[in-house]
This record gives structure tokens, C-alpha cells and sequence, in this order.
């Protein structure tokens, strides 16, 4: 259940590569996982149904036999059909309308329109215009006193209702105030409420007709589950939304319901609401929001950087070595380093691999320690690289000397060596996830 | 979607509405016509998953592969997630097995008492008569409703007898003590807030109020917070160790308010406030949607995997302080399933 879509998709990864090419049934589980992966993102099943449906017709084309790698090419397609589905491009907020220009905010409670009404404010009062803050929320307590308070807050003035509580004249006087006021923009805070509710959707489709908006936004939650299509087709059906806002992306949900509301509305997303400062609203990137629900980190340059520069027959002599339980001597352990290297060093494998980003990097895990553990192996001669068992103190001594090193770095090297011996057994067993775990511990300074 | 859908047949079990819960340890619960008023909250939600289910397990129709797609379709759709949902479908399996099965009908049966089964463990009704004053502590991610159930909360307790105070706790959010302080005005409740100040600093005030006063229940907001929002999670980490200060041993319950309409990622979340705060109780709002607080099975599975399971206190089923209800998963699982 936690384990995160990284980690199921670095399995897809790891089960594409080394094959030779893409037949029906290894996409068929490819997509399967990739199915898997999508749900726990939140992303609504009839959506990833339409998307898996996408995915095979292009990845059992023409596309991919003509490239490379089939790994890589379907990963590609996964990736590409993503960031296709999600609007191709972002959309620039519209305000071509006579002033005032007005915006209406809509969605379910606590999705985030008050918060976000500010933010809008703010970002439209940088870009120099003169921006009225209005709400009709006359239902929840201090709603009203809540916009208010932000309004205060960014220095935008606010509209004062009085003790008006038909949210459709607030609306209308709101407007008219802004219009002989010469106001540019005018933001329309409204209740939250549920699709369902008819009296409260009429309400809303009332409040569009009074103030015809040249932008209704539909604001959602990024934490919001399956019912993400349900909600956005009610909204959709009752007012013409031109634009959707996906709030709270700061937590650690997926925000599979970006794509749900996209894929069902046809809206483009507009905004990206992090955090609860003023400031957080950014422009929507579709590329980097495919990238998050499918929590690929940059496995795709991954892939294209090992396939690249690993040189296969040696892994491929490391793996067989693996599989018959023969030792891993020190010249395997030789060996992988300089695979390390060949892929840009440490640093930038972790960079690259999701997951590996949480796991902090204290000094020393630099790959100047890995030059130095080099040197000491190049120190060795073939004999002790095979058998590291016969090095005792004198031989320890030497190998010091030799890479310009205290003895004490040769020791802590061999135990090093004797916990990846370890994992090199386990990786017969458990795999690459388990390798990835146990090099923590493997590699010098790391955690 | 469902092109599977048939005219409703009879409900496989006679429908017995209004059942009065045998256990009552709250007066309210017995009021006739509450167990009506939870179907009509989970109305949208019994419509959807009922509706699909009596269906799919209409009279004549054979268990087969494809039964048990469509039921993977309807609990994945219903948030249930794909682990729990894989448990629950292996369960069915298994018993479609074991007891030579062939009838979809009964596989409806089958599937009320797995998900009753899954959910059992977090029924546990909340008791706040051991402490005087009892603290309660109310925890959430932004917008999911923690204000609106500490209103409810207080009017819940307020009907039982006892004496309730609030801490204006969210001391972040613009208008939030405002928000409070209204419900405390409509509902003749007392609040405790400040001018400025940390909710700690706030909490802290008002337990010292609700000892001189001689209150019953003490209901503590806070902030909103996301869990990957580090400080703020170390902050509250710091409300509660100051509550523990003012009172050792409180609080006596750390609720954590979770929106029905949030996805798997509700799991996360319990997990993450359970870790940073010891959480002893959920609260599940805005069930009168449709969205199917699927999550709750999701979190009860997760839970297995964890030393102990933290319990559905209460479930938000509309609008009003009534709706405010106990969770029972029996009831539960009927409410959505029978139609």
C-alpha cells in the first residue's frame, strides 16, 4: 500500500531491460503494473482504462519496433501519453473582458477556494492589476471574515457586504462596485459545495449567469480519490468551467486526480496551489506533473544513460557470477565501481533514482571516496583481490602504503567488501530493491 | 461504464431499516430514526456501490472471472485501493473455493461479511467520561474539516450532559479562531482564544479555563497541516507535549479528521500523524457526497500490517451536528450495501 509507484515502476523498468524485444505478453504485464501504479496514484479507473488502452495501441505499433530498446519505448509511451493527456501545454489565465474581468472560484469544501482566491489575487496584483476580492461563502462561520483577512494581508482591497446575505446580490453589488471602481479584476469567492447538492448548484449556476465570468475555475484537491470524476463531471455539466486549479501539491499525494479532472472536464489545468503562503500558486507543467503521479524521478534518462555506457558483457559475467552463487571477489567489486563511474558517479545515479532522492547523502559519500576505495583494490595484487581472506596485517600495511592511505581505510574498505559479499548473495535471492538497500551500508560514510 | 447494470432484484437480505444498535453507550444513539438518517447521508454511496452490487450478484448469474473483475472495478472505484481490495477479492476467492460457491448471490454475503470482518477492528466507540476534563486533541491535513467537527463535537457532548470547551488552536489560518468562536456563540459554548499567539500557548490557556471552571470536555484545534510540512508536524508534536504538560496523561485522545474524499493517500496520512502524534482515534467527514469512504477499508488494511489498529470514532454523514455519528461497521457495510 506505501510502498510508492518508484518502486513499482523501477520493477517495470527492471523487467524490461535485458529483454530483447517487446512481445504481447510481457506489455500486457508491463501495463498491468503500470495499471497498478496509476490506481494508487488516485488516478479514477476509467481513466486508466482510456490511458492503458492508449498506451498498447501506440506501444504494440510501428514506434516500437523501430527503436532501441523496447523498455525504453514503452516507458517513453507511458510518459508521453501522460503528459499528452494532461493538456499538452499550460494554459495562460484569460482576461480579455471588458473590465472588470471577473473570476469565479468553485469546488467542494475544503478543496481550497478561499486560500486560493488570495494567492490569485496576489499573483494578479504583481502583475499590476487592480484586484477586487469578493465572497459569497455565507454559510460557513468566518468564511466571509477569512477572504477578508487575506485581502488585508496582500494589500487587495476587499468588497464589504454589509449585512447582505444572498450570496447573488453580494455577487451583483460586488460587481457593480468594481466596475464604477475601475477595477481590472474582480474574484468571486464561492461556498464550497457538494455536486450533489441541488439547491447549492443551482446557486452557483445563478451566480454565473448574474456575473458571467470570462473564467470559471474548478478548484480540486490533489488528495482527492476515485470520486475525483464524479465530482468534475457534475461541475462540469452545471457551469462552464474554463480552467482547474489543483491545490495542497506540496503534500505527498500523487495528484492522480489531476489527470481524472483533466481527462473528464477537457479543461486545462491553470494553477498548481503549494503551500499556504500567498505566494504558493504556480503555473501547471504537465511534463512534471506526469512525472510525479507516475514517481518515475528521471528513470527515463536513467535508462538511456545505463543502456548507453554499462558495458553489457561485464554485468552480464557479474550476473552469471551471481546466479551460480560463485564468490564476488574484490575485482567484481572493482568492477562495479568503475560501472558507477561510467554512469556519471554516485551523486548522479542517486539523483536519478527515485527513492534514492530521501536517502541523505552525508559528506564523504562523495565519489572522491569511491576513488579512494579504487585505489586501494588497484593497491592489491591479483591473488589478494581474489581471495581477500589471505590479507592480514603485513599485506594491510603494504596496501596502505601503496594507495596512500592509514591502514584503518583498508579495514573499514574489507568490511565494507564483506557486508557487499552479503548483499551479492541476497541479489540471487531479492533482487535489485534489495541491493539498492543493503549498498547504504555497503558504501563509505553512508547511512 | 456498467453495462452489467440489471433492474434491482429483490435485496438478497430483507432490508431492516432503522435497526436499533444494541450496545447504546451515547443516549442519542437510540433516538429512532438515526440508523435512516446514516442510509440517507450514504444515499449517494449506497446508490453507486449498492446499486453496482445488486447487480452483479443478481439472481441466476454464476459466479465466474468475470464476476470478480467487475468487482475489483467497484471497489477500486470506491477507494478501497488495490491492496485491500486484492486482500478482499483472495478472501472471496478462497471461500468461493472452499465452500463450492457457485451462485453469484451468495457471493454477496460473502463480501458484506469480509468487508464487516476488515472493518471490526476499528469500531470502537469513544468514551469521554474517564477524565475530567478530557482532552481531545484534533488533527488534519488542510481542509479536511476539523473545525466544522470540533462545532459538531461540541454539540455532540453538550447533548450528552457534560460541559464543553474549545481552543481556538488554529492560530495559522486566516479566520479560523473567528470561524470557532461563531460556532462557540450559536451553540452557547465557551472559547478560548488569543489575540496572537502559538496553539500550543492557546491550548494551554484553555485546559488551565476548563480546570478552573470545572469543564467536561476540552476540544483543541489545530492548524492544518500537510505531513510532508516537517516543521509544522514538529509543531505539533509541540501541542501535545504541552498539552501532556498541563495535564499529564492528556490528551486523552488525538483525533485525526480525515475527508471521505481523499484517496490513498488517506493511508499516508494516518500513518505519518500517527508517528509524529500517537493517534488514538479517526473521524471520517463529508460521507453525504459521493464519494464512498472506500479509504476506510484501505486504512483498515494497513493498519494489519501495523502493531495496533486506530479506530473510526465517528463518521460525518451531513451537514448538521446530527450527523455526527458513531462508526459501526456492521452498520456501515449494510447502510452501503443494502438498498
Amino acid at each position: 500500500m506505501l510502498e510508492n509507484l518508484s518502486g513499482r515502476l523501477a520493477g517495470v523498468v527492471k523487467s524490461l531491460r535485458g529483454q530483447a524485444r517487446i512481445t504481447e505478453a510481457n506489455v500486457q504485464d508491463t501495463l498491468r503494473q503500470v495499471r497498478l501504479a496509476l490506481l494508487e496514484a488516485d488516478v479514477a479507473l476509467p481513466v486508466v482504462k482510456d490511458f492503458i488502452e492508449a498506451v498498447k495501441t501506440r506501444a504494440l505499433g510501428q514506434e516500437v519496433l523501430t527503436s532501441l530498446s523496447p523498455g525504453q519505448a514503452l516507458i517513453g509511451i507511458v510518459h508521453e501519453e501522460l503528459t499528452r493527456l494532461m493538456g499538452g501545454e499550460n494554459a495562460e489565465l484569460n482576461l480579455a473582458a471588458t473590465p472588470p474581468a471577473v473570476i469565479l472560484m468553485a469546488g467542494l469544501q475544503g478543496s481550497g477556494k478561499t486560500t486560493t482566491s488570495g494567492k490569485l489575487a496576489l499573483l494578479l496584483k504583481n502583475r499590476k492589476k487592480k484586484v477586487l476580492l469578493a465572497s459569497v461563502d455565507v454559510y460557513r462561520p468566518a468564511a466571509i471574515d477569512q477572504l477578508r483577512q487575506l485581502g488585508k494581508q496582500l494589500d487587495v482591497a476587499f468588497f464589504e457586504a454589509g449585512d447582505e446575505r444572498d450570496p447573488l446580490k453580494i455577487a451583483q453589488a460586488a460587481q457593480d462596485h468594481a466596475r464604477k471602481q475601475f477595477y481590472d479584476v474582480l474574484i468571486v469567492d464561492t461556498a464550497g459545495r457538494l455536486a450533489i447538492d441541488e439547491a447549492m448548484m443551482n446557486e452557483i449556476k445563478a451566480l454565473h449567469a448574474a456575473v458571467r465570468p470570462i473564467e470559471t475555475l474548478f478548484v480540486v484537491d490533489a488528495m482527492q480519490g476515485q470520486d475525483a470524476v464524479n465530482v468534475a463531471k457534475a461541475f462540469n455539466e452545471a457551469l462552464p468551467l474554463t480552467g482547474v486549479v489543483l491545490t495542497k501539491l506540496d503534500g505527498d499525494a500523487r495528484g492522480g486526480a489531476a489527470l481524472s479532472v483533466r481527462h473528464i472536464t477537457g479543461k486545462p489545468l491553470k494553477f498548481i496551489g503549494v503551500g499556504e503562503k500567498p505566494t504558493g500558486l504556480e503555473a501547471f507543467h504537465p511534463e512534471r506533473m506526469a512525472q510525479r503521479i507516475l514517481g518515475m524521478g528521471d528513470v527515463l534518462s536513467l535508462i538511456e544513460q545505463a543502456q548507453g555506457s554499462v558495458d553489457l558483457a561485464e554485468a552480464k559475467k557479474l550476473a552469471d557470477k551471481v546466479k551460480k552463487g560463485k564468490d564476488f571477489d574484490l575485482e567484481d567489486f572493482k568492477a562495479q565501481i568503475q560501472q558507477m563511474r561510467k554512469m556519471g558517479g554516485l551523486s548522479a545515479l542517486m539523483d536519478k533514482l527515485p527513492g534514492a532522492g530521501q536517502m541523505t547523502m552525508p559528506a564523504g559519500a562523495d565519489d572522491k571516496a569511491i576513488n579512494r576505495v579504487e585505489g586501494i583494490i588497484n593497491s592489491m595484487t591479483p591473488l589478494e583481490r581474489r581471495k581477500p581472506d589471505i590479507i592480514k596485517a603485513s599485506r594491510k600495511r603494504r596496501i596502505a602504503a601503496g594507495a596512500g592511505v592509514q591502514v584503518q581505510e583498508v579495514n573499514k574498505l574489507l568490511n565494507q567488501f564483506e557486508q557487499a559479499q552479503k548483499m551479492m548473495k541476497m541479489m540471487g535471492k531479492g533482487g535489485l530493491s534489495k541491493m539498492m538497500r543493503g549498498m547504504k551500508g555497503m558504501l563509505p560514510g553512508m547511512r | 461504464m456498467f453495462s452489467f447494470f440489471k433492474p434491482k432484484p429483490p435485496a438478497a437480505e430483507p432490508a431492516t431499516p432503522a435497526t436499533p444498535v444494541e450496545s447504546a453507550p451515547l443516549p442519542v444513539e437510540s433516538r429512532p430514526g438515526w440508523a435512516q438518517r446514516l442510509k440517507q447521508g450514504l444515499a449517494k454511496t449506497r446508490d453507486r456501490l449498492g446499486g453496482q452490487l445488486a447487480g452483479l450478484f443478481g439472481v441466476g448469474r454464476k459466479i465466474d472471472a468475470e464476476l470478480f473483475e467487475e468487482l475489483e472495478t467497484i471497489l477500486i472505484t470506491a477507494d478501497v485501493g488495490v491492496d485491500a481490495t486484492q486482500a478482499l477479492l483472495d478472501t472471496l476467492q478462497k471461500k468461493v473455493r472452499r465452500e463450492n460457491l457457485t451462485e453469484a448471490s451468495d457471493l454477496q454475503a460473502a463480501l458484506k461479511q469480509a468487508l464487516v470482518d476488515l472493518l471490526t477492528p476499528l469500531q470502537a466507540p469513544l468514551d469521554v467520561t474517564p477524565h475530567k476534563p478530557f482532552i481531545l486533541m484534533l488533527a488534519g491535513v488542510n481542509g479536511a474539516g476539523k473545525t466544522t467537527t470540533i462545532g459538531k463535537l461540541a454539540k455532540l457532548y453538550q447533548s450528552q450532559g457534560l460541559s464543553v470547551l474549545l481552543a481556538a488552536g488554529d492560530t495559522f489560518r486566516a479566520a479560523a479562531r473567528e470561524q470557532l468562536q461563531v460556532w462557540g456563540e450559536r451553540n452557547n459554548v465557551t472559547v478560548v482564544s488569543q489575540e496572537k499567539g502559538d496553539s500550543a500557548a492557546v491550548i494551554f490557556d484553555a485546559i488551565q479555563a476548563a480546570r478552573a471552571r470545572n469543564i467536561d470536555v476540552v476540544l483543541a484545534d489545530t492548524a492544518g497541516r500537510l505531513p510532508t510540512q516537517l516543521h509544522l508536524m514538529e509543531e505539533i508534536r509541540k501541542v501535545k507535549r504541552v498539552i501532556e504538560k498541563a495535564i499529564p496523561g492528556a490528551p486523552h485522545e488525538v483525533l485525526l479528521v480525515l475527508d471521505a474524499n481523499t484517496g490513498q493517500n488517506a493511508v499516508t496520512q494516518v500513518k505519518a500523524f500517527d508517528d509524529a502524534l500517537g493517534v488514538t482515534g479517526l473521524v471520517l467527514t463529508k460521507l453525504d457526497g459521493t464519494a464512498k469512504g472506500g479509504a476506510i477499508a484501505a486504512i483498515a488494511h494497513a493498519c494489519l500490517a501495523r502493531p495496533r489498529s486506530i479506530p473510526v470514532r465517528y463518521i460525518g454523514v451531513g451537514e448538521t451536528v446530527d450527523d455526527l455519528r458513531p462508526f459501526d461497521a456492521r452498520e456501515f457495510v449494510e447502510a452501503v450495501f443494502t438498498a
